[in-house]
């Protein structure tokens, strides 16, 4: 009995426990000041930075109409004025989702924006891009008009030639559709979540050659005597 | 006495000068733009819907072609009768050397053209009884005879095109065809009513809720009316059409990479190319090449912090100094 009470009285060292180590973890790493920034190096100071967050934008966009969208299924935009003119902000919101993250995507190379241990916020980022054109390709898939039926007639043959379509069959508008109303979306937006996260802890890559013998390479570290 | 360890530069904190940064502000300024920026777009250009096509509009705009094709699904020698896994027997599928994964993943969505374009939805609606005859001499046929009936009369029906491929079913010889005739009639006919789409549709095992149009969308492919949709609409992969949308429409344009591939003549060889050259070979297996090839540079884009040389690029072609001249103009000052 003593042994029960003292257990609950004794506070848990530091670290101790899975929640505490991620709440310390959490704390380390993303800092409020670091999670919602009020001040940026003074290098962050061009166009080419707008892009990311235009593309995350966008997103918000794109979903938000999607969401509108699977209100009334997916022949609504078919019959309806209101669910056309919500189809086309989707069109047109995805396509400027593209663009933007197309011209993020290029800055961040031609910033060689993958040094200083942000090798991993430049995967997630290639991995987001590659999985919205998977998300785009279901949505061209599942428009249920005559665009469709092409598109997944001669999209079958690339994926049946690798083996794919024998699981990811795009005739199947079902399949096609759940993926891309559900899981996708699901995917796309969680890897945006870890993106920006990373982005967060690690801080705006620095100019090339802004420190003294510094590589462009990721991996290469430089020799410092402390 | 003094530690040495390895640390990276880039990751250090950032010891200079600051400026003001409001991300709230931005996000929100940037949510605005984008939302009047897509209620712009959206109402000045509105978007594509094309109504989908239909077998009845296709035994209507085509009947000689709705036609020859069901014979051809009879005889075997449409695309998707000789297509292979993941559908059928029929074909071989697509190799890269000896890699034949279409092969090797089997038949798991299995689509039998005869029987399921033809056989199975003619018998499964009241039919004339010429038909109800025809269907039952069809059956009751061994394999061979049935393929007999059927290529003798596909070739007779191939044979009366014209220069240009226009069929005329009218100078069709008179031959021992069989039921075949009368079935691709009554398919026809069952077309052109607006009948076959529902059925098509309905005899899927789970019947009433249906969302697999696998044998709609081979059935169509078969035939040129989907096909010569694609070439009016400028959507032929020739034609960089992965990217197009109908209309003037923007497509997929961010498959651009995927669809250039595609535009090489080595991947783009003519029907009549002798099938021993190498741009015949590569074109038969293009849709599993490319499908590699892009896999193989996506994967290098994914790593190409690691790649020695690549991730050099921007060091050595020196657009950041673009990017940040603010920067490089105040350390020069």
């Amino acid at each position: 009995m003593t042994a029960e009470v003292e257990s609950h009285t004794v506070a848990p060292a530091p670290g101790d426990t899975w929640t505490g180590k991620f709440r310390d973890r959490v704390a380390r790493d993303l800092p409020p000041d670091k999670l919602l920034p009020d001040r940026q190096p003074s290098y962050v100071a061009s166009w080419i930075y707008v892009f990311g967050v235009l593309t995350i934008a966008a997103l918000l966009v794109v979903v938000a109409t999607g969401v509108v969208l699977t209100l009334e299924g997916p022949e609504w935009y078919h019959i309806s004025d209101v669910g056309h003119f919500f189809n086309s902000l989707h069109f047109w919101s995805v396509q400027l989702f593209f663009i933007f993250m197309v011209v993020h995507l290029w800055g961040k190379f031609w910033m060689a924006a993958w040094r200083g241990r942000r090798a991993m916020t430049w995967i997630t980022g290639v991995v987001s891009f590659i999985v919205s054109l998977a998300t785009a390709f279901t949505g061209y898939l599942m428009q249920t008009n005559a665009d469709s039926q092409w598109i997944t007639f001669e999209a079958k043959d690339g994926l049946n030639a690798v083996g794919i379509g024998a699981w990811f069959n795009v005739t199947n508008l079902g399949q096609t559709m759940l993926l891309h109303v559900c899981t996708l979306p699901l995917v796309v937006g969680l890897i945006v979540v870890l993106h920006v996260l990373l982005v967060r802890k690690r801080g705006v890559v620095p100019p090339i050659d802004a420190f003294k013998n510094e590589p462009a390479a990721a991996s290469n570290t430089a020799e410092v005597t402390s | 006495m003094s530690k040495t360890k390895k640390v990276d530069p880039a990751a250090a904190p950032w010891q200079g000068p600051w400026r003001k940064y409001d991300i709230l502000k931005e996000g929100v300024i940037a949510l605005i733009v984008v939302a009047l920026l897509s209620v712009g777009l959206a109402g000045i250009f509105s978007s594509p819907d094309e109504k989908a096509l239909t077998f009845q509009g296709w035994a209507t705009s085509a009947p000689e072609n709705f036609f020859a094709t069901t014979v051809g699904e009879l005889a075997g020698t449409t695309e998707s009768a000789g297509y292979g896994p993941p559908y059928n027997e029929g074909g071989d599928g697509v190799s890269v050397g000896p890699l034949n994964m279409q092969k090797l993943m089997g038949v798991r969505i299995p689509v039998n053209p005869a029987d399921d374009f033809v056989i199975t939805p003619l018998s499964s609606s009241q039919q004339s009884q010429e038909t109800v005859d025809a269907l039952k001499a069809w059956k009751d046929a061994s394999a061979d005879q049935q393929a007999a009936w059927a290529t003798a009369f596909d070739d007779a029906v191939q044979a009366t095109a014209d220069e240009e491929g226009v069929l005329d079913l009218t100078k069709i010889e008179k031959g021992d065809y069989g039921p075949v005739p009368v079935l691709a009639g009554a398919l026809t006919d069952m077309a052109t009513s607006g009948a076959y789409d529902g059925v098509l549709l309905a005899q899927d095992p789970n019947g009433f809720y249906q969302m697999d149009h696998t044998k709609q969308i081979l059935f169509m492919g078969d035939g040129s009316y989907l096909d010569d949709f694609g070439t009016v609409q400028n959507l032929q992969g020739n034609t960089w059409g992965m990217m197009n949308e109908t209309g003037s429409y923007p497509g997929q344009a961010w498959l651009w990479l995927y669809s250039f591939w595609y535009q090489l003549p080595v991947f783009n060889a003519l029907d009549d190319a002798d099938p021993a050259s190498m741009s015949a070979q590569l074109t038969a297996s293009a849709d599993a090449l490319i499908f590699y090839i892009m896999g193989l540079l996506t994967i290098l884009l994914v790593l190409l912090p690691f790649i020695p040389g690549l991730r050099s690029i921007p060091k050595w072609i020196p657009l950041h100094k673009l990017i940040w001249r603010d920067y490089y103009r105040s350390i020069r000052g």
